[in-house]
């Protein structure tokens, strides 16, 4: 703007006179950044090379393999054991957690105690454990004790390994839920809930309405890492044993093939894609629980309130 | 417990202790508020000022004493001279009259302006949604926000916030409204509209109890001014007599610090 002489008009949204002179930036160079990507590329491109011309690859087994019935049956058995196994995580797990945080003495202690057994021994220990379920108990009753039995279960003939499987890998996965759910109920300030038990509403109300779905913003991250985590885990359920999943089928295949490379490579691909499509699922969760950060937009639930307070009053 | 008149005060303390641990926070504090009065507490930080408001609604339970809301025992059934335990939902249900608002506001962060203050009507009151969207945006026009109200708290500003807080108070149709310090942790340029919400409250009859630090509001709008000191009530009166002719010393002093 003009120092001197003519007093220059004063800048105002509809004339920009700041935006006139846009500053011409020259760009600093980044050698370092160039170099590093040529050694990678290259690096890359040799491993590639190598990868694709050494035999032991077996890649003509990589494709015969990949989509084999018996992989794609084991692939859908992994997937089902992950989202039982962590299905079961979470509803235990949230649980556990609100017990943990309940005012009551009972469940808190409950709440300690199952974590301590399950945080305190290898899944792989619990899962041999459940695999012996059946020899340990031979059925289960429910009843009165020492009084009536309306109904038996043979845990025999009634539980299939994949169910003990599933059970093993949620009860496993449910103490490191509650943690994880605890730390997200911690995080939401003391005076929300206050101002809830202010207004009336229940101890209940207050979890379910004020706290959880704020403490969603802080659970969902990690039990996205945890859900991966445990899509990998359940290559563990061979000690049950349960040998329909990705890893031990591939490598039963293997053993027919006398080449484990290309079967590991197929169990690879498949975990990756799942993997892949998880954190997908991930991104639009996280999203939707964003409501009430700084930019966020109102929801569609809170639009259509503020749609019908308008409506009635006109 | 009835006065003249044949209904009980709106609020009666009778020497209320509460202690935490071996902390004495309240030594035996006697008040009465009467219908449609407005009370302002003021006195030095830890005095026990917002502890005995929270009393009220029985956020903090007393350890001796007796307060009563509207002639009923807080938190307790009274069963031949005893006090029983109350079950909570019983409890929620004697909060539900009694408003309160709060320093920090206190918002629910992931509702919307209108949402926070359809909530309690809602889910407690079970008041239909289309009434209680109504009401909600009628209440959100009483405080100046209606614009506002698809915004979430994180979008508005303290004074905002604060009168957000104000009518999700007041959607529950309180008889009793407490206000802990509602201006303390607002920048000196919003008190204003804060305090002028208030002012309006008090003048369409509503009963309040305010701890506050604003001397200008206590002397406008206040009946009864209350000067706590260490747990006990130091003196007691209309604003005028309190503010500008302290009895005690320790008024004095205390008001030579904060007019």
């Amino acid at each position: 703007m003009a120092r001197s002489g003519q007093p220059a008009p004063a800048a105002t949204e509809t004339d920009p006179a700041y935006l006139q002179e846009r500053i011409d930036v020259v760009r600093r160079r980044r050698p370092g950044n160039t170099a590093a990507a040529v050694v990678l590329v290259v690096a890359a491109a040799l491993f590639l090379y190598g990868a694709a011309t050494n035999p032991t690859y077996g890649w003509s087994d990589f494709a015969r393999y990949l989509f084999d019935w018996r992989v794609i049956e084991a692939a859908r058995n992994t997937l089902l054991l992950t989202v039982f196994a962590m299905l079961g995580a979470v509803v235990i797990g949230v649980s556990l957690a609100v017990m943990r945080l309940s005012p009551n003495r009972v469940l808190q202690s409950s709440s300690w105690v199952y974590l301590w057994i399950f945080r305190g021994t290898p899944v792989y220990v619990q899962l041999v454990f459940w695999g012996l379920f059946s020899t340990i108990y031979k059925e289960l009753r429910l009843g009165i004790p020492f009084g009536p039995t309306f109904a038996t279960l043979s845990t025999e003939s009634g539980l299939t390994v994949f169910h003990l499987a599933v059970i093993g890998l949620a009860l496993n996965e449910a103490a490191y839920m509650a943690e994880i759910v605890r730390a997200g109920l911690s995080s939401v300030e003391d005076g929300q809930s206050e101002a809830a038990t202010a207004l009336g509403l229940s101890w209940w109300q207050t979890m379910s309405r004020i706290v959880l779905p704020q403490a969603m913003r802080v659970i969902i991250p990690p039990t996205g890492n945890e859900v991966i985590s445990m899509l990998k885990t359940t290559s563990l359920v061979t000690a049950v044993p349960y040998s329909l999943e990705l890893y031990t089928r591939t490598r039963d295949i293997a053993s027919e093939t006398f080449n484990p490379i290309p079967m590991l490579l197929v169990a690879s691909a498949w975990y990756l894609l799942f993997t892949s499509l998880l954190m997908v699922g991930q991104f639009y969760l996280e999203r939707h629980f964003a409501h009430g950060s700084t930019r966020a937009r109102p929801s569609r639930r809170a639009r259509a309130l503020s749609r019908a307070a308008q409506k009635e009053q006109a | 417990m009835s006065s003249p008149t044949g209904a009980p005060p709106m609020l009666r303390a009778e020497q209320v202790c509460k202690e935490f641990d071996s902390l004495r926070v309240l030594k035996g504090i006697s008040l009465e508020v009467a219908r449609g009065e407005v009370m302002c507490l003021i006195g030095p930080s830890g005095s026990g000022k917002s502890t005995f408001l929270r009393c009220i609604n029985h956020l903090e339970r007393i350890t001796s004493g007796r307060l009563y809301v509207d002639g009923e025992v807080m938190g307790y059934h009274d069963r031949g001279g005893r006090l029983h335990e109350m079950h909570p939902r019983d409890a929620a249900a004697q909060r539900r009259d009694i408003g309160m608002v709060f320093q920090r506001f206190n918002l629910f962060g992931h509702r919307t302006a209108l949402e926070n203050v359809v909530e309690a009507p809602l889910r407690v009151k079970g008041v239909p949604r289309a009434d209680a969207a109504r009401r909600a945006m009628a209440l959100l026009d009483r405080v100046g926000l209606t614009s506002k109200a698809d915004a979430y708290p994180a979008q508005l500003s303290g004074g905002q916030q604060q009168r957000v807080a104000i009518a999700r108070a007041l959607a529950m149709e309180p008889k009793l409204m407490l206000f802990d310090e509602p201006t303390s942790a607002l920048d000196p340029e919003l008190v204003g509209e804060v305090l002028d919400v208030m002012k309006a409250l008090a003048q369409d009859g509503m009963t309040m109890v305010v701890v506050t630090h604003e001397m200008g509001f206590a002397r406008e709008v206040a009946d009864t001014v209350v000067f706590m000191d260490d747990g006990v009530v130091v003196e007691s009166g209309e604003p005028q007599a309190v503010l500008t002719d302290p009895q005690h010393q320790r008024t004095r002093s205390f008001l030579s610090k904060v007019l």
